[in-house]
């Protein structure tokens, strides 16, 4: 009796500690999460702090006397005459017109407030409305980078406003006009890359992100399922499955980078295709996520009950019935999330399209499996690296677009779980 | 039955799509090679895009030695086509190029980049040799014939005629091209001429001859010069490290160092009068003018007097280009395209 009570007494004595010890517990694994989703914060701070001005651009809107003789034209529909054309003058002409104080003296200081490329805007308008010439008319043109940063940046460190004093002052005066505004970057998705920050968009490497992505769906989803289920309903066990087996788990863990010196090897130098294709590209991106595709269809047809084939089998379906009619539509939607998961992982990597040509300067978007091309965490990368200050929203700004495209198919991922998974 | 003949489908139509990419012809002109020559190049590219009808070249940022070895691979349109590079073609790289079949090929020497090591007007000149300039900044100098961490902290410690002042210079960082040259040909060079180099080996080499002190005497001041030239107002007793073209840009303001006894102006460099200067070249593989559309017209594009011209795009991006003679040699050269021979490299 003595014995038993001073056993429940000692057991309410430690009571308390060992509470304290799960609360302390707790607050670990609380900590824990704190400490991940604060680093996730900061991400998104950081990378939305100094990106979301990457979706703004600077343009000037002015009237433009499109006078044939300033422009040493006379027919813009011939070829010649618009190849030897002076396009940057009406520019240059009517920015002075908009500049008060402004003489024919300042022409170099004016013409760097306007984009090097606006000449080509002014000439693809009107080749494309031959009648526009000797005419006068109000467009809208990107102003130079440089105007562009000092806009939207003006007294911050970390840029470098490369305008001298006059320019500011014009800079300033034009906006308070309404000459030079911000608005929406549309130029940001619906153009290439370019060296000119201000005319660098990102519509090249969406698409190529997408084509390539294409390639590696179309192929690597056929083939990880029917590997997938030949390994699990009809191969023998035995060592060579076993050994199979190992190599697959292998696989997954390999660098990406192997692969990528694989498909250089296999692809480029042995097969002579094209580098820099997304063709290429999607093989590549085939035989990394072909692993992860493969041990999630498996895990997928492992999860199905052996009641569902015995019951198949028992009225005398035969194998091939029970695996397409019964054991495949059930396991389909573990499938379909391991392979978006793995298309996901995919559609982020870069080090395996180095070795095979897709970390380029690709201006033009490509328009088929077999044109050059580039992704979007390539473009990230070269934006980063590249020198001029404005590249730095532009990455981040395809940052957030990179990631807006994987948040979307991991939530497609667990959307299809949630809607399309059995529990037994 | 009927998801396995979709299954069947979309398996066959994945291997089509597999086959059918081989010997394909190509529109795009491709080329690879040097990261210094790639910020100009690419400016070419993109306005050889916009001007002609042929489409914009595609670039990748190999390396000097990758592109060439890329380059020299062979003939066909997997192929690169134009190969940059920081610095003249190896005779081991030209000999690797003829064994693979590509024999023709034309070098362009398209002008040349240099670094400086600068300070405000205000401040005292330097006038150093590149081995002082070694003992100055690097992170291990000899001392009685053993290789000590620097212990010089004033310019004069390393030699008496150096101003009484503290090492203090600003460069960038690792990451950057500058820095590349930087340590290449300023500090290893200047490290090369100390008798205690010589025995030290190629891996010993590379990690004393090229490496900074990281004592504080040099700063890392990031990728933005635009700060170091404002620093370097500001305090008379900073040097920085930057390219040329940005001291030409602030020559009102900066003025520049004398190295072994030669002053950086854009002839010296142009005519690699200037210790810390060096050309930039690239090459066209010959068998591929008319087989890729556009190849021609691309150099004659970047060889032309908007481009390399004393008033040209490349200038504005920071190209010290080659002078009007050498421009116009350039554009023969675009137009006959001669052949490289080996007794050219050696």
């Amino acid at each position: 009796m003595n014995n038993q009570r001073s056993q429940a007494e000692i057991v309410r004595q430690s009571l308390k500690s060992r509470y304290r010890k799960e609360r302390r517990f707790r607050a670990y694994g609380v900590l824990a999460i704190a400490i991940a989703l604060g680093a996730l914060l900061t991400l998104f701070t950081d990378i939305i702090g100094k990106g979301y001005t990457g979706f703004l651009k600077t343009t000037i809107t002015m009237e433009v006397q499109l006078d044939g003789e300033m422009m040493y034209l006379d027919d813009p529909t011939d070829e010649r005459q618009i190849k030897m054309a002076d396009f940057v003058e009406p520019l240059v002409q009517a920015l002075i017109k908009e500049i008060p104080g402004a003489t024919e003296d300042d022409r170099d200081q004016v013409r760097g407030l306007i984009n090097p490329y606006a000449s080509v805007t002014l000439r693809d308008a009107l080749t494309a409305n031959p009648d526009w010439l000797g005419t006068s008319r109000t467009m809208t043109f990107l102003s130079h980078t440089n105007v562009d940063v000092y806009v939207k940046h003006a007294g911050d460190d970390a840029y470098s406003i490369k305008l001298n004093d006059q320019q500011k002052a014009w800079v300033d005066e034009l906006q308070e006009r309404g000459v030079i505004e911000t608005s929406f970057n549309d130029v940001f998705f619906s153009g290439g890359d370019s060296r000119d920050p201000s005319r660098a968009g990102i519509l090249g490497a969406i698409v190529g992100s997408l084509l390539t992505m294409f390639v590696t769906l179309i192929l690597s989803f056929p083939i990880g399922v029917a590997a997938a289920i030949y390994l699990e309903e009809f191969a023998p066990q035995n060592k060579f499955t076993d050994f199979i087996e190992v190599n697959i788990n292998n696989l997954a863990a390999v660098p990406s980078i192997i692969f990528g010196l694989l498909g250089l090897a296999v692809f480029i130098n042995l097969f002579g295709m094209p580098r820099s294709v997304p063709v290429v590209g999607g093989l590549v991106l085939t035989l990394m996520t072909l692993p992860t595709i493969i041990i999630s269809s498996r895990a997928a047809i492992k999860s199905v009950p052996p009641s569902i084939r015995e019951a198949a089998e028992g009225i005398g379906a035969s194998k091939m019935q029970v695996v397409l009619h019964h054991v495949l539509p059930l396991a389909m939607p573990g499938m379909l999330t391991g392979s978006i998961i793995g298309m996901a992982q995919a559609l982020g990597e870069t080090a395996p399209l180095l070795l095979i040509g897709m970390v380029a300067f690709i201006v033009d978007v490509p328009d088929g499996f077999l044109d050059s091309a580039t992704v979007l965490p390539v473009q990230v990368f070269l934006w980063a690296g590249s020198p001029e200050l404005a590249f730095i929203e532009r990455a981040s700004a395809a940052i957030m677009v990179l990631l807006t495209f994987l948040i979307s198919m991991n939530a497609l991922a667990i959307w299809m779980r949630k809607r399309l998974e059995r529990r037994w | 039955m009927k998801l396995n003949k979709a299954l069947a489908t979309v398996a066959l139509a994945g291997s089509v799509a597999a086959m059918s990419a081989p010997a394909m012809a190509r529109d795009t002109i491709s080329i690879v090679g040097s990261s210094t020559v790639y910020p100009f190049a690419t400016v070419v590219a993109e306005r050889f895009g916009t001007k002609t009808d042929f489409s914009t070249p595609k670039l990748e940022s190999t390396g000097s030695g990758g592109g060439l070895k890329l380059f020299c691979q062979g003939i066909g349109t997997q192929h690169p086509d134009i190969t940059n590079a920081s610095r003249r073609m190896k005779t081991s790289e030209f000999e690797l190029c003829q064994s693979n079949g590509v024999t023709d090929i034309t070098e362009f020497r398209i002008g040349s980049d240099g670094i400086v090591i600068a300070s405000s007007k205000e401040a005292e000149n330097l006038d150093i040799t590149l081995e002082q300039l070694f003992l100055a900044l690097g992170s291990k100098v000899p001392v009685n014939g053993e290789w000590v961490a620097n212990p010089n902290k004033n310019w004069s410690d390393v030699d008496s005629s150096l101003p009484n002042k503290p090492i203090r210079v600003m460069g960038p960082p690792p990451t950057s091209g500058t820095r590349d040259s930087f340590n290449e040909l300023a500090l290893a060079a200047g490290c090369d001429q100390l008798p205690e180099a010589a025995n030290l080996s190629k891996d010993e080499h590379a990690s004393i001859c090229e490496s900074v002190r990281e004592d504080g005497a040099f700063i890392e001041a990031g990728e933005n010069d635009n700060l170091i030239v404002q620093k370097l107002i500001g305090d008379e007793g900073m040097y920085g490290v930057f390219g040329y073209s940005f001291m030409e840009e602030n020559s009102d303001r900066l003025q520049a160092a004398t190295l072994n006894g030669k002053v950086p102006t854009a002839e010296a460099i142009a005519a690699d009068d200037y210790p810390v200067a060096r050309s930039l070249f690239f090459y066209v593989k010959k068998a591929h003018v008319g087989v890729v559309p556009g190849i021609q017209e691309y150099v004659s594009e970047f060889t032309s007097n908007a481009a390399m011209g004393q008033n040209g795009y490349l200038k504005d991006v920071g190209l010290i280009v080659p002078p009007r003679a050498a421009l116009m040699d350039l554009m023969d050269k675009a137009e006959n395209m001669p052949n490289l021979t080996l007794d050219e490299l050696k």
